[in-house]
């Protein structure tokens, strides 16, 4: 016996390894990239949160049809991973089904719920791409989901359709061999679903039919190697991410916009005329920019949501600017800043380690101003997100770099900010005015 | 009677020695705007029916600073924040209510990081406690046949997930209540919040308070019930823009609780 396709397999398998360690450093890093903002507290409701909202897939079922398909793709990915434990430790060792002695006929129970898992994850793939590309359902179709976010996404359904029938042609031309008594194949395994194909393999000889085993055995491995490298460069990317996303998702009330230290400190300067402002010598301090103009002004979390940003457009569907034609689409403000902070990553990369400008931002440059002004801070989008994604949280940061870093707001909104500055209202009434309405009882 | 109901200022009841059991936080729709303003009287009526006592700043309110905030001017929200809780804290006031969600939820969850900590609660929410502890005693009798559909204010809804307390209120009416295509979690947006109120929409092809009234007419509804004045603001538009003031009302659920009881 040869080790040539032990030592091929481990050479590809630890390059796939490599590779995609390689990019989850660079997305570690990307993240990094983003202002710290402790969301370490309260770890076991954060937990549950996870563990509901990731694990658990509760957020999805809102939308029946599409949330039990996902749960079909999901819970078959997951555990026909499990098959893959096995494939991993034959490849090394050079054994064949390595776990069937030792499972009896637990291994065939588990062989057989893959297989059937298999199947229904291809019935659930064709009904998302029927969604996709036959019905065309609404959703996927807003401008931002043109060009690539398009192709990936279909490509991720081909991808498992082709791993799926990879599995399934393996398994049948295993149980041939096997029943065939060919050596090596000892009976193992129960195939509900690929007992189907297997007669096709009838009238072939022996070899070609090992030929083929063999082939799909090493073509399932490598294609869930490419997939796992795909990953970095896909909405798909959520599988893995939507657990860290769940876990450091905001745990107050949607309403909650945080308050900007940098401005208490300032405010509280300016209503107290105790206090020394020249206390702290200006060596100390750094000069704040307040709000968000590029991805790098941004919190960790809201990068780690970019990140996570399936593309799946719950949000934008919800979204009451959206739905009466304005520009604002709240998944492409995810997308957005995802699309940045990757730019923002590979100049980083070309300069050896350090962001050379590159006279573009996150706003004007991918996100207006019109959409900017177009959201009614309704967290529509935020309830609708399956994954605790914020995309009002950037859209806030913005305007606050508009007003406070630009004074560009919209000039009727100036008339109200200056109206509550004057008279405590955002209309021109007199504050002294304000207990009329005590006289008309 | 209502000669009879006086609204004290806090500071005249602190003056007199006397501590209310709730501050009721007017908000400037609730002090300056007519069809607003309407709901606030309707609103301290039946606080004084419950026997609550209760004040209010008066002039010494100010605005809580959420438009101010959405619209991403930090600095005034956190100037009007902190002269607020300078006078609530000299005051030591301990609970407060609102008529407006935005107040409501401006008080209650952004106040507390600077200093201001106080039991905060909308009124529909108040109300409720009301009739449960016995204060209140609603009889829908007039209201019976109607159809009425509750628009969730998003400040009051998603926001804070209060859902159930001004339909518990509209249940006591004994009418019909139907619910919208999006309602609750999914409750649509009247168009209003974000400072969009102050503002002219982006370019669109519809406005967001017409999609809204047109998802309530669909339910065909005697009387659109809200709870927000801004809300109230956007839907009374939408019904006027489909001319339809003659068959649908746009009420505040504490009106709606008023009317029944006649006062
Ligand atoms: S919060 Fe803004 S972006 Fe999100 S759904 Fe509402 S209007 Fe759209
Ligand atoms: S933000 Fe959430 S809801 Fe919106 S597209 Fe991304 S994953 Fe979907």
């Amino acid at each position: 016996m040869t080790l040539l396709p032990n030592l091929i397999f481990a050479i590809l398998f630890f390059t796939g390894i490599a590779v995609f360690a390689k990019n989850v450093k660079k997305i570690i890093r990307n993240i990094r990239l983003g202002i710290s903002e402790n969301r370490s507290d309260q770890s076991p409701l954060r937990l549950k949160q996870m563990l509901r909202v990731a694990l658990g897939q509760s957020k999805m079922v809102s939308r029946p049809i599409a949330g039990a398909l996902h749960i079909v793709v999901y819970i078959g990915f997951i555990i026909i991973n499990i098959e893959l434990l096995e494939i991993i430790v034959d490849g090394f060792l050079g054994t064949h089904r390595v776990f069937a002695p030792f499972l009896g006929t637990f291994y065939n129970v588990l062989i057989a719920s893959f297989e059937i898992l298999a199947l229904l994850v291809i019935v659930a793939v064709f009904f998302f791409w029927t969604r996709r590309n036959i019905i065309k359902i609404k959703r996927f179709f807003n401008p931002e989901m043109k060009g690539w976010p398009k192709t990936d996404a279909n490509l991720i359904l081909y991808i498992e359709v082709v791993l799926m029938s990879l599995f399934l042609t393996m398994n049948a031309s295993d149980f041939w061999l096997q029943t065939k008594e060919v050596s090596n194949y000892s009976l193992a395994g129960s195939f509900p679903v690929s007992q189907f194909i297997t007669p096709l393999f009838d009238g072939l000889s022996v070899v070609s039919v090992i030929a083929i085993e063999r082939t799909t055995w090493w073509l399932h491995i490598l294609g869930i190697l490419f997939f796992l490298n795909y990953l970095y460069y896909s909405k798909h990317l959520h599988i893995i991410l939507a657990f860290p996303n769940t876990y450091f998702a905001n745990l107050q009330s949607k309403g909650q916009l945080s308050n900007l230290d940098a401005v208490t400190a300032e405010v509280k300067l300016m209503m107290d005329p105790s206090v020394d402002p020249y206390a702290n010598s200006p060596e100390d301090q750094e000069i704040v920019k307040f709000g968000a103009c590029d991805v790098v002004d941004l919190s960790w979390i809201q990068l780690l949501n970019a990140y996570t940003c399936t593309e799946c457009g719950r949000c934008t569907s919800e979204c009451p600017a959206n739905q009466t034609g304005k520009v604002l689409s709240p998944r492409k403000i995810m997308m957005d800043t995802r699309d940045r902070l990757e730019e923002v990553g590979k100049n980083i990369d070309t300069n050896k380690g350090s962001f050379v400008p590159d006279g573009k931002q996150l706003l004007n440059d991918y996100i207006t101003q019109e959409e900017l002004w177009a959201c009614t801070s309704c967290n529509a989008c935020v309830e609708a997100c399956p994954i605790g994604i914020d995309p009002l949280s950037i859209i806030i940061d913005m305007r606050r770099y508009l007003v406070m870093e630009q004074s560009s707001a919209p000039s009727e909104l100036n008339n109200m900010m200056s109206n509550i500055e004057n008279n405590g209202a955002p209309w021109p009434f007199s504050p002294m005015d304000r207990l009329n309405w005590k006289n008309e009882l | 009677m209502s000669q009879s109901i006086s609204i004290p200022t806090l500071a005249e009841m602190i003056q007199e020695g006397k501590k209310p059991e709730v501050l009721f936080w007017v908000g400037c729709a609730g002090s300056f705007d007519d069809r607003a303003k309407k709901i606030t009287k309707a609103f301290v009526k039946l606080l004084h029916q419950a026997s609550v006592s209760f004040a209010v700043l008066g002039t010494e309110e100010s605005c809580t600073g959420d438009p101010a905030k959405r619209s991403g001017n930090e600095f005034l929200f956190q100037m009007q924040a902190m002269a607020n809780i300078e006078v609530l804290n000299g005051y030591e006031v301990q609970k407060i209510v609102t008529t407006c969600p935005h107040c409501f939820n401006t008080l209650k969850n952004e106040y507390p990081s600077l200093g201001g900590n106080y039991e905060v609660v909308h009124h529909t929410q108040f109300l409720k406690g009301l009739l449960e502890e016995g204060r209140l005693k609603v009889e829908g009798g007039q209201f019976k046949g109607k159809r009425i559909t509750f628009h969730d204010p998003c400040y009051l809804g998603r926001a804070n997930n209060e859902y159930e307390a001004p339909r518990s209120l509209l249940y006591k009416l004994e009418a019909e209540i139907v619910e919208m295509k999006n309602c609750k979690q999914r409750g649509l947006c009247c168009g209003a919040g974000g400072a969009q109120m102050f503002k002219e929409p982006e370019k669109g092809n519809k406005d967001i308070n017409i999609e809204r009234t047109e998802q309530a007419l669909d339910k065909k509804p005697n009387i659109i019930a809200t709870g927000c004045p801004f809300c109230n603001t956007m839907m009374t538009d939408g019904i006027k823009n489909k001319e339809k003031e003659a068959s649908v009302q746009v009420m505040d659920v504490a009106e709606l609780i008023a009317q029944a009881k006649d006062i």
